[in-house]
């Protein structure tokens, strides 16, 4: 009962609101204007919002925590287990480590035009990886796994090159991978070992 | 601006900025020398990164924060009439500042606070780079406190009455500030301070970056305002026309200060803390704050083609040509709103959401922030200088000649310098390296860009340090001719008479970004304390 004479007021305020948006003096030009301009940026918002919702187009953004001080105590990250591996459901998993200065191990095979999850972790400080000339790009910050999985399109000897600042021999921080034609890749032996988390 | 002591405290922000800026420049044209590698006796990561630190620190913080600082007083004493609010606590907003910039500035020249601009975390810099930070910081509150007052007490007195629109712009931009540095503050108070004092052992980097997003993508549009506000209040009148619009300035002003606030995940797409439904609500808000910027580039073009009319330009273009193109406020615009239809372009592909994957982190980025704050940004900066120091010193400007050239070279050097810069992106090179060690093929494209950029660098270092000799040579004018004119504020084509309390206000507007600050940024916060997540230790760099 008490609350019922506040809620007219907020709906006069709202109405009021609106009257006065409406008596602001706006030229038919500039209306054409802003009429455009709505429509050019809600054809990107949609765009984009889409390709997110149906299409699964999305940045790397699975929040996963992990110790990053004890990365060689944790079974997935230990020396061993790092590299590429094809699991049960004959998915390709990448796991590598981000450490100054340089990416573990330093130079991996992958097939081309098949999809691939990397897994990156940090075992000091903030990192960033990039692959030039494809879409792998993602943060590798302590604490966190960054997860993404992409397609290689085109075959060939791509650098995987640190892009953060993470101390003075950051320019150095930089490793390789191959991109193998699809019917030429042979999985690698080590993959009967298992990862220590699963990937779901 | 009458009063010698308004002016003298103007003038004292306003130089520390510009001293600032022409250091800074110095600093961006050994950078690229450095970084490309063709002298060798200049390579050295260690000078390299401490130079990257400082340049961003004076040009991003210092020159910004002052020359805001001193705008805003000069904007609040001639559009209200008024004399500064407590201007000894305005001294202590400014001692406080410098005091925070000497203090950072030892560490960073010395080599202890190689963290760059930005920090991070866990790498940790000497505590006084961060002390000097905050209170940079706090100064600046110290004269958001003092434009609210003068707000206020106004309003108070003129109940009823439009505050002039360059006052709101001023307070909107006051009042932005507070709620962007309040994640930085956050950052640097709870976690930065005592972690390089080594009262915790831990901190959490995701929560780190998330306060820094915070506060990352609103800094921008308080550096940007002033330029904004010069386009709507001084350009028209400069360009001897009218204001397009004064009710849509204030719009423009609102939207852009209300959606600056919760977008900043844009800096985050690539990191694994945040999860993607958050980012895909910050990449929609990121395209809401596009609308103001339209909106300005209309009102902007079209108060000067009222201008060009009235000049006697006739035709579909021909006003263009009619328009006073050796007026420096007039010719800065133009080169202003030249360089942010491109850093525009820029900025629309990095707000892409997962399209940002192609050029996060790489030279690309800061190729577009160049071309849009250093480009778009600072000219107005010059623009506003020139106009407004025959004023402060009360003397002719020294030569309009050479002003013009200045602000020729400065747009020049910028898309020379910038142009290959975004290429290099493309190509693939990481920003923030300070030489190519990359044992790859690649790596030969980029090369030719390098070389460029160090001809860029070279006009704007000329450029700088000619604006710099102007305003110098102004003040210390031996001349005995004594400058009377007043700012001269342009008049909208429909003068309003009396505007709704929340185009006159920021009270409704204060309210609406708290709802929205923790719509976007609250549980994204709070899931750190509530996951289970490791924290980092200190590491040196």
């Amino acid at each position: 009962m008490q609350t019922e004479p506040t809620k007219p007021t907020y709906e006069q305020c709202v109405r009021n609101f609106f009257a006065q948006l409406q008596a602001i003096h706006v030229d038919h030009l500039e209306q054409r204007w802003i009429t455009i301009s709505l429509l050019v940026i809600g054809l990107f918002v949609g765009i984009m919002t889409l390709d997110a919702l149906f299409d699964g187009i999305n940045p790397p953004s699975k929040v996963e925590t992990i110790d990053s001080a004890k990365l060689h105590l944790s079974k997935e990250f230990a020396e061993d287990n790092l590299g590429v591996q094809v699991d049960d459901k004959g998915n390709v998993v990448v796991r590598m480590v981000a450490g100054r200065y340089s990416f573990f191990p330093k130079h991996i095979d992958v097939p081309a035009e098949t999809p691939i999850t990397l897994r990156w972790v940090s075992s000091d400080v903030l990192h960033g990886v990039h692959i030039p000339m494809t879409n792998m790009s993602t943060m590798i910050v302590p604490g966190y796994v960054a997860e993404i999985t992409t397609t290689f399109p085109k075959p060939g000897e791509y650098p995987v090159l640190c892009n953060e600042y993470c101390g003075l021999g950051h320019n150095h921080m930089w490793s390789n991978i191959s991109v193998i034609a699809k019917e030429d890749w042979k999985a690698p032996v080590k993959s009967a070992v298992k990862g220590g988390s699963n990937n779901e | 601006m009458n009063d010698a002591a308004t002016r003298k405290l103007v003038l004292s922000h306003l130089w520390v900025a510009f001293i600032a800026f022409a250091v800074a420049c110095l600093q961006g044209e050994y950078q690229v020398l450095e970084r490309s590698g063709f002298i060798s006796a200049l390579d050295s990561p260690s000078v390299y990164f401490a130079s990257v630190s400082t340049h961003g620190v004076l040009m991003a913080f210092v020159l910004t924060t002052f020359f805001i600082m001193g705008f805003g007083y000069t904007i609040a004493t001639s559009t209200l009439k008024q004399p500064i609010w407590n201007k000894p606590l305005a001294w202590v907003g400014f001692w406080l500042a410098l005091v925070g910039v000497v203090l950072a500035a030892i560490p960073l020249l010395t080599g202890k606070a190689s963290v760059l601009y930005t920090f991070y975390p866990p790498i940790v810099a000497h505590a006084a780079f961060y002390i000097g930070a905050t209170l940079l910081v706090v100064g600046s509150w110290v004269w958001c406190v003092i434009m609210l007052v003068m707000f206020t007490q106004w309003k108070k007195a003129n109940s009823g009455q439009p505050v002039p629109l360059a006052m709101f712009a001023t307070v909107m931009n006051a009042m932005l500030w507070l709620w962007t540095s309040a994640g930085v503050a956050v950052e640097v108070l709870f976690q930065l301070i005592p972690f390089a004092l080594g009262w915790i052992d831990t901190i959490d980097p995701g929560l780190a970056r998330t306060l820094f997003a915070w506060t990352l993508h609103p800094i921008v549009y308080f550096w940007l305002i002033p330029a904004y506000t010069a386009f709507y209040v001084f350009v028209p009148k400069q360009a001897g026309g009218f204001l397009f619009s004064d009710e849509m300035a204030r719009l423009a002003f609102i939207v852009l200060a209300v959606f600056a606030l919760p977008i900043g995940f844009h800096h985050l797409y690539m990191d694994p803390e945040q999860a993607k439904g958050w980012k895909l609500l910050h990449a929609i808000g990121t395209f809401v704050v596009a609308l103001p910027t339209l909106v300005t580039g209309f009102t902007v073009i079209a108060s000067l083609e009222i201008a060009g009319r009235l000049r006697g330009g006739k035709g579909l273009f021909g006003w263009i040509g009619s328009l006073p193109w050796t007026n420096t406020m007039v010719l800065s615009v133009i080169l202003s709103l030249l360089m942010l239809i491109f850093g525009g372009f820029g900025g629309i592909v990095n707000a892409s959401y997962a399209m940002n994957a192609m050029v996060h982190n790489t030279a690309w980025v800061p190729g577009h922030f160049h071309l849009i704050f250093a480009g778009t940004t600072v000219i107005m900066y010059f623009a506003i200088a020139y106009y407004l120091w025959p004023m402060l010193v009360k003397k002719p400007l020294f030569s309009k000649q050479m002003a013009l050239v200045q602000l020729w070279t400065w747009f020049i050097g910028m898309s020379i310098l910038t142009t290959p810069w975004h290429v290099l992106g493309l190509l693939g090179q990481p920003r923030r390296i300070s030489t190519v060690v990359y044992n790859n093929l690649l790596t030969l494209a980029w090369k030719p860009y390098e070389f460029m950029m160090i001809f860029g660098g070279l006009i704007l270092l000329a450029s700088a340090f000619l604006f710099v000799y102007i305003l110098a040579k102004t003040q210390l004018n031996p001349t005995a001719e004594v400058c009377e004119a007043e700012i001269e504020y342009a008049e909208p084509i429909h003068a309003v008479a009396s505007l709704p309390e929340w185009l006159n206000g920021i009270s409704l507007w204060n309210k609406v970004i708290a709802v929205l600050m923790a719509i976007s940024f609250g549980y994204p916060i709070l899931q750190f304390f509530f996951m289970d997540s490791y924290g980092s230790s200190p590491w040196g760099f």
